[in-house]
């Protein structure tokens, strides 16, 4: 009955993959004799999107939108209980912050934190995928779940325990390497490699057990036809494995990219709220700092902004990645 | 023996033989060393929160302990409120998780089994939108927390973090739903099911492994979320999570370690249950998203 006059099986097919669900809806307006039941077609995807788009139109865009709106306006403690009217500031805020050298600092801070964490990350992850699937069963399921393990470990309680392994009184690291009682947190790079050590505890088993999922999807015959035709090793990985497992390893840099830069709780608490006058601090901390500690919303807003902006253009490479490979949204 | 047979056998030596590399043994050592030392931070948090005061302000701590002792516990379980920040935090994340995995089951549907005008803009901005940084919007939201009558609530906590897992899971969930071969969709409604019917009973089974793997992440956002709880919760603390609770025993001068420990392994160890449980699902779902 769905059917389109005088098609074939083939254009039958294409057509409910073009219309999704290829029953016109009941009671839908389309009365005519022409089997095109395009009203409640195009009215059901909308159906199905409403609760997501209904959460995420007021508690993800509205409130950006809010965060813009914060930023171009004088907002203080003063604002916000209602005692003074709110300014309008133009660009104001904007070029406070950008004419203040701390910014630029933490800026860059946060742009090599977040390089660093993604590479060992994914150096990391990846090598360890390679690993698991050249190991027998035993070792492979004590690897997957200590790696599952550090992945469950809230990142609140990651942060604490590592702080106490590097403690230096009571932490059995420093025993170990025979350090003293060398704080970690004091210095600038040995605090921010702490917390580089965290992050990439608790990321890389993501990336291992993403790639590894995608190894094993690669199909047998073609590692077995490229044994055959006589490559080593390394050149299968290199010409077989790598190309194919390509579109996973742009997914995953790509979420390392999004994770890392906004990396908050581990610096906040590591380092007690961003390190020794500020040397440890990252945007997202530095956003927050601003805003609740010191009570500069708009400030703080315009730090969000300024983030939102630079993901935005991690995003637009994605896409153009995605679109190179050809990929259909 | 059939040809067939011999034939498809020395397939599977040689398949064998490819995955049996000289370096077998070196690699499985790695495999293990490598898999202790991830280990070894849980270890060692679990190990001190057994450990009696004296051995944790120790200088020369041992990785045992001859003497077990509840003592922590007793101290993390002796704060005022714990059973409630418990169980909120258990209501946040399980209404997280399964509001987001329903909500973001139908959008997945939407935009993968329909074609329709700005679908690839939609598409689009729910990557964007998870390139959002949370803590920034955390201004914004408690405004409208504020104005919405939600601060002190737990709703302040519950609905962010619905909006915040979303997009991850609506993009991750598309390629679940569009490995469900069209012809079984129209086989279906050949047998006269309803479009709710398919839906619900044979498109969301089929997902089931996708909405798992999905909720891994929501809950582990929302399980794990501290800022929130810290911006939004701020006259009313039964409204606390354990995130909160923790936070008491770290003073960043002198910390209780061993109640900072016994917290955490107090915060860790539902994850870990949750993790076990969904280990398989995970993996293979995992793989049918990337395989996609």
């Amino acid at each position: 009955m769905t059917v389109p006059t005088g098609t074939g099986v083939l254009e039958r097919r294409r057509a409910s993959v073009r219309g999704g669900f290829s029953r016109p809806r009941g009671g839908s307006r389309t009365s005519g004799t022409a089997p095109r039941p395009r009203r409640g077609r195009s009215r059901t995807p909308w159906l199905y999107l409403a609760p997501a788009l209904v959460v995420l139109g007021g508690l993800l865009a509205y409130p950006i939108y809010q965060l813009g709106l914060i930023s171009v306006f004088h907002y203080t403690q003063a604002q916000v209980s209602g005692g003074e009217p709110t300014t309008f500031e133009g660009f104001g805020n904007y070029s406070r912050l950008f004419s203040d050298g701390q910014f630029w600092e933490v800026l860059l801070a946060t742009v090599v934190f977040a390089a660093a964490c993604v590479v060992s990350t994914l150096a990391v992850g990846c090598a360890l995928a390679v690993l698991l699937t050249r190991v027998r069963a035993v070792p492979r399921l004590a690897l997957m779940l200590a790696a599952l393990g550090a992945w469950a470990t809230p990142a609140i309680t990651g942060s604490t325990v590592w702080l106490f392994l590097f403690d230096a009184d009571f932490g059995p690291v420093n025993r170990v390497l025979g350090l003293g009682d060398h704080a970690w947190t004091y210095g600038r790079f040995s605090a921010f490699f702490l917390v580089l050590l965290e992050v990439v505890w608790c990321s890389f088993p993501f990336v291992m057990v993403t790639v590894y999922a995608g190894i094993r999807a690669v199909p047998a015959e073609v590692l077995e036809a490229a044994a055959l035709d006589g490559a080593s090793q390394w050149r299968i990985w290199r010409s077989v494995l790598a190309p194919m497992l390509r579109p996973i390893l742009v997914v995953v840099t790509i979420q390392s990219v999004i994770w890392d830069f906004k990396v908050f709780t581990q610096i906040y608490v590591m380092t007690g709220g961003g390190g020794i006058a500020g040397q440890n601090l990252v945007l997202n901390v530095y956003a927050y700092q601003k805003a609740f500690a010191s009570s500069q919303y708009s400030l703080g807003a315009a730090i969000g902004v300024v983030m939102l902006l630079i993901l935005l253009a991690v995003t637009l490479v994605y896409l153009r990645l995605l679109r190179r490979q050809g990929e259909e949204l | 023996m059939s040809p067939v047979r011999q034939d498809v056998e020395s397939r599977v030596n040689l398949l064998s033989r490819f995955t049996r590399r000289p370096g077998r043994t070196a690699a499985e050592a790695t495999a293990l060393v490598v898999a202790a030392v991830v280990a070894f931070p849980l270890y060692w948090m679990v190990l001190s929160a057994f450990k009696p005061a004296g051995e944790i302000r120790s200088a020369e701590p041992r990785p045992w302990t001859l003497a077990p002792t509840l003592d922590s516990f007793r101290r993390v379980f002796a704060q005022e409120d714990f059973g409630r920040y418990f169980l909120n935090s258990v209501v946040v994340a399980v209404a997280v998780v399964i509001a987001s995995a329903f909500i973001a089951f139908l959008a997945a549907t939407a935009v993968t089994r329909f074609r329709f005008r700005l679908r690839t803009t939609l598409l689009i901005m729910f990557l964007v939108a998870q390139m959002v940084p949370v803590e920034a919007l955390t201004i914004p939201l408690f405004f409208v927390m504020r104005d919405l009558g939600q601060l002190n609530t737990l709703w302040s906590l519950i609905l962010p973090h619905i909006a915040f897992s979303l997009p991850f899971a609506i993009w991750m969930l598309r390629g679940f739903v569009k490995g469900v071969p069209e012809a079984l969709e129209e086989a279906a409604y050949m047998d006269g099911a309803s479009r709710t019917r398919f839906l619900w009973q044979i498109l969301f089974p089929l997902v089931l492994p996708g909405l798992v793997a999905t909720s891994v992440f929501s809950f582990i956002s929302a399980w794990n979320d501290f800022l929130f709880a810290k911006s939004f919760i701020i006259s009313d603390i039964s409204q606390s999570t354990l995130p909160m609770a923790l936070l008491v025993f770290y003073k960043p001068d002198d910390p209780d370690w061993g109640g900072v420990m016994a917290a955490s392994t107090v915060m860790t160890i539902p994850v870990l249950v949750f993790f076990v449980l969904v280990q398989r699902r995970l993996v293979s779902g995992l793989g049918g998203a990337v395989k996609d």
